[in-house]
């Protein structure tokens, strides 16, 4: 295993002594650890499969298996473009390239300043402003391939 | 008890017993492809599915218990559409490659497409490019032929507790694969090739080095000298049709020489020095103040490599005497070299073995090259030596059986019985016994210890003298003996044991990873019985008596545990990480 040590916060060490011996732990702590540091890290997954004597490729394969669970780091500012029905209608798809090519990103990448990651999701609940996208939490409805140099300007 | 019925015909089973079980009591077969007796249903594929009376949704019969009344039917023009739409659906994301296949001819899914008559192909073939994973050197993990049974996870994780494998990803992109994208090699995997026994296709294999075999044999400059695991010369029998649990030693050493090869040599003669070493390791530990006990077999290399990740902690336990293959190879390039004036330079050594995991051991640290070369140069699994000798277009069956090469190659019964779980204890108990009070055993059949049962727990009175023991087959089962042991050692409270034999393998080397397809309870029995029929007809069924060891240790080694015995034929261990990146 990687030598490098994960610190857990006290919070998510003492979340993770109540759910210790409950069925169904390992989601919640696996969700648990992702909102503390915004992913799930190998080193981070290594320490869960200690803590709680789970074998590491168990916590993978969930990992793996649950869109949810990211397993990279994300960018300062993390954009989702909606690829729901709705979205990828209305043109959801040119969206992610135009973003891609002007930040030279795949989508599940990031920059190399770690500025920005690019995620597909699905219906974010908002189809009235198909297609939609998110930076960092902000949402951009009906948006269109000329208007996104300028929004990417405002997080530049 | 619960009454059902098969297509009409009455039947009563007991209770949670499957739709399948049933079906076969009455002589009725269902095709299954991702079911398999060792393992937990895991009705992945959906091939078994049947239909009730009185009731329109279908079941699986691999994961259905019976009850009272259910009356099923397995065979009717829907359900054959049904299976074959299923297979053409698990066609379509495999590839055609069966002609080049390690597997070809001896395929589940193949055998399955040829018995539906399969002759088109209607959906769209959609075949995963990922790579095949040979970072091992004993396993390729090749997940573009992988249909998803989930058997190879499976075995990883509840016969052998190694959870190298798991399903990882999901949907169509889902892989049987260690986690975050590492390689075999880096992962826990302790080698044992249990994956591949149960892999219905091609999907898991041995790394195939019979080319190494025949470039040695076709070279003038090389004295290949081959020896034979116990458990390989019942193994090959049904590789050649023959009766499964038959004794194919004397044809082996033929075929062998038939092929080529120049010394035939047998691995049981490593087996009985094993027992003189490791015997004479236990009896010390029991008789010296202060020695760490209990003693674990360290014969077997899938046990040793978990030991050394998972329990580095009970390295110490470990007897450290070698395995009878890595003892044989050191005895071949010194005494054996020695006798006959064969410079050990010139001298090819190869194994053929029931097992994977040998091949690492060959590499698993310097002691393996206490000769001052590699002791043992190549090993090769049943199924592969199988391979060559078809290749070569030998007729085994037809073989007149012939004699081991020595002075490396006589063996006693106790030597046999080293291939199959509580083997190696009761070769030792038969030797200890001797060591222990100066007398011999006079019934040597010991059989508390056979059998398949996962842990096996006895006390062996040797005059007064009780020696506690634990056999352990199947990788799974293990875990509660090092627990119990490793607590023990913690609380500084006696060890609950004073010897344990432990083997990788569900019913130990004669169901290797090494061995042919198609291993389940019934063929493991068949095939033990095959090795204790040949131990009853031995001349010798003590390893002290074998009168080729007395010699070797009256010329070569002096004593057991002597100066030389410990260059030669002793290891040692080190805490191995799980996971190496």
């Amino acid at each position: 295993m990687s030598e490098n040590k994960i610190e857990f916060s006290p919070e998510l060490v003492v979340f993770i002594d109540e759910w210790r011996d409950k069925p169904g732990n390992l989601i919640m702590v696996l969700h648990k650890v992702q909102s503390e540091f915004g992913y799930v890290s190998r080193e981070a997954a290594d320490e869960v499969s200690k803590q709680l004597d789970i074998p590491f490729a168990k916590i993978w394969g969930v990992l793996t298996f649950y869109h949810f669970f990211k397993l990279t780091k994300p960018g300062d500012y993390n954009i989702q473009v909606c690829m729901g029905t709705a979205c990828y209608l209305k043109g959801g798809d040119a969206i992610v390239d135009e973003i891609g090519n002007l930040l030279n990103l795949e989508v599940g990448g990031i920059t190399d300043d770690g500025k920005f990651s690019l995620e597909a999701v699905r219906c974010i609940g908002c189809c009235g402003l198909a297609p939609v996208m998110t930076i960092g939490g902000e949402v951009f409805g009906k948006v269109t391939k000329n208007q996104i140099p300028g929004i990417l300007k405002k997080f530049a | 008890m619960v009454n059902v019925k098969i297509n009409g015909i009455p039947v009563e089973v007991a209770e949670g017993t499957t739709v399948l079980q049933a079906a076969k009591e009455v002589g009725i077969y269902i095709p299954t492809l991702c079911y398999h007796p060792d393992l937990t249903p895991f009705a992945s594929c959906g091939m078994c599915v049947c239909k009730q009376e009185n009731n329109n949704k279908m079941l699986r019969a691999c994961s259905t218990p019976v009850h009272e009344g259910l009356s099923v039917i397995t065979d009717d023009p829907e359900l054959f559409e049904v299976r074959k739409a299923i297979l053409e659906m698990t066609l379509s994301t495999h590839p055609n490659s069966c002609l080049t296949c390690i597997r070809n001819g001896n395929c589940e899914l193949q055998t399955l497409a040829a018995k539906f008559g399969i002759r088109e192909q209607p959906f769209e073939s959609r075949v995963s490019k990922i790579r095949a994973d040979t970072s091992s050197p004993s396993i390729v993990l090749d997940p573009h032929k992988c249909i998803k049974c989930g058997r190879c996870v499976q075995v990883c994780q509840e016969l052998q507790g190694v959870f190298a494998l798991d399903f990882i990803g999901r949907g169509d992109s889902t892989v049987m694969s260690p986690a975050a994208n590492l390689k075999l090699n880096d992962s826990p995997c302790v080698k044992c090739g249990q994956c591949i026994v149960h892999c219905p296709v091609g999907a898991i294999y041995e790394k195939d080095e019979t080319a190494e075999l025949r470039k040695a044999i076709a070279d003038p400059n090389k004295v290949v000298a081959v020896q034979m695991a116990p458990s390989v010369r019942v193994g090959i029998s049904e590789e050649f049709d023959l009766p499964v649990g038959t004794v194919s030693t004397g044809r082996l050493y033929a075929a062998l020489r038939k092929i080529g090869v120049d010394l035939v040599f047998d691995t049981n003669f490593g087996a009985d020095l094993t027992i003189m070493e490791e015997g004479s390791e236990l009896v010390k530990r029991l008789t010296t103040e202060g020695s760490v006990l209990p003693q674990f077999t360290s014969c077997c290399p899938g046990w040793v490599d978990y030991c050394e990740k998972f329990y580095p902690e009970l390295n110490e336990n470990l007897s450290t005497a070698k395995s009878p293959m890595m003892m044989q190879g050191a005895i071949t390039k010194t005494y054996y070299s020695q006798v006959s004036k064969t410079d050990p330079k010139t001298i090819y050594s190869v194994a053929l073995m029931p097992c994977t995991a040998k091949k690492f051991e060959i590499k698993r640290n310097d002691t393996m090259k206490s000769s001052g070369y590699d002791d043992v140069d190549l090993v090769l699994t049943t199924r592969e030596i199988a391979r060559l000798f078809r290749a070569n277009g030998i007729d085994f069956a037809a073989l007149k059986e012939e004699e081991c090469d020595s002075p490396i190659g006589e063996y006693t019964g106790a030597g046999t019985i080293f291939g199959n779980t509580g083997g190696v204890m009761e070769a030792a108990v038969r030797t200890a016994y001797h060591l222990v009070t100066g007398d011999e055993l006079e019934d040597v059949n010991v059989t508390s210890v056979r059998g398949l049962d996962g842990v096996k727990k006895g006390v062996v009175d040797m005059e007064g003298t009780k020696i506690r023991v634990a056999v352990v087959n199947g990788l799974a089962n293990v875990k509660e003996v090092c627990d119990e042991v490793l607590a023990a050692k913690k609380a500084n409270k006696p060890a609950p044991y004073d010897f344990i034999e432990v083997m990788a393998c569900r019913g130990g080397c004669i169901a290797g990873g090494g061995q042919p397809y198609g291993t389940d309870d019934k063929v493991r029995q068949e095939r033990i019985a095959g090795l204790y029929s040949d131990d009853e007809k031995s001349t010798y069924r003590k390893s002290h008596e074998n009168p080729s060891i007395q010699k070797i240790y009256s010329d070569f080694l002096s004593e057991p545990l002597s100066h030389k015995a410990h260059s030669l034929l002793h290891t040692t261990y080190t805490k191995r990480k799980k996971y190496n990146v």
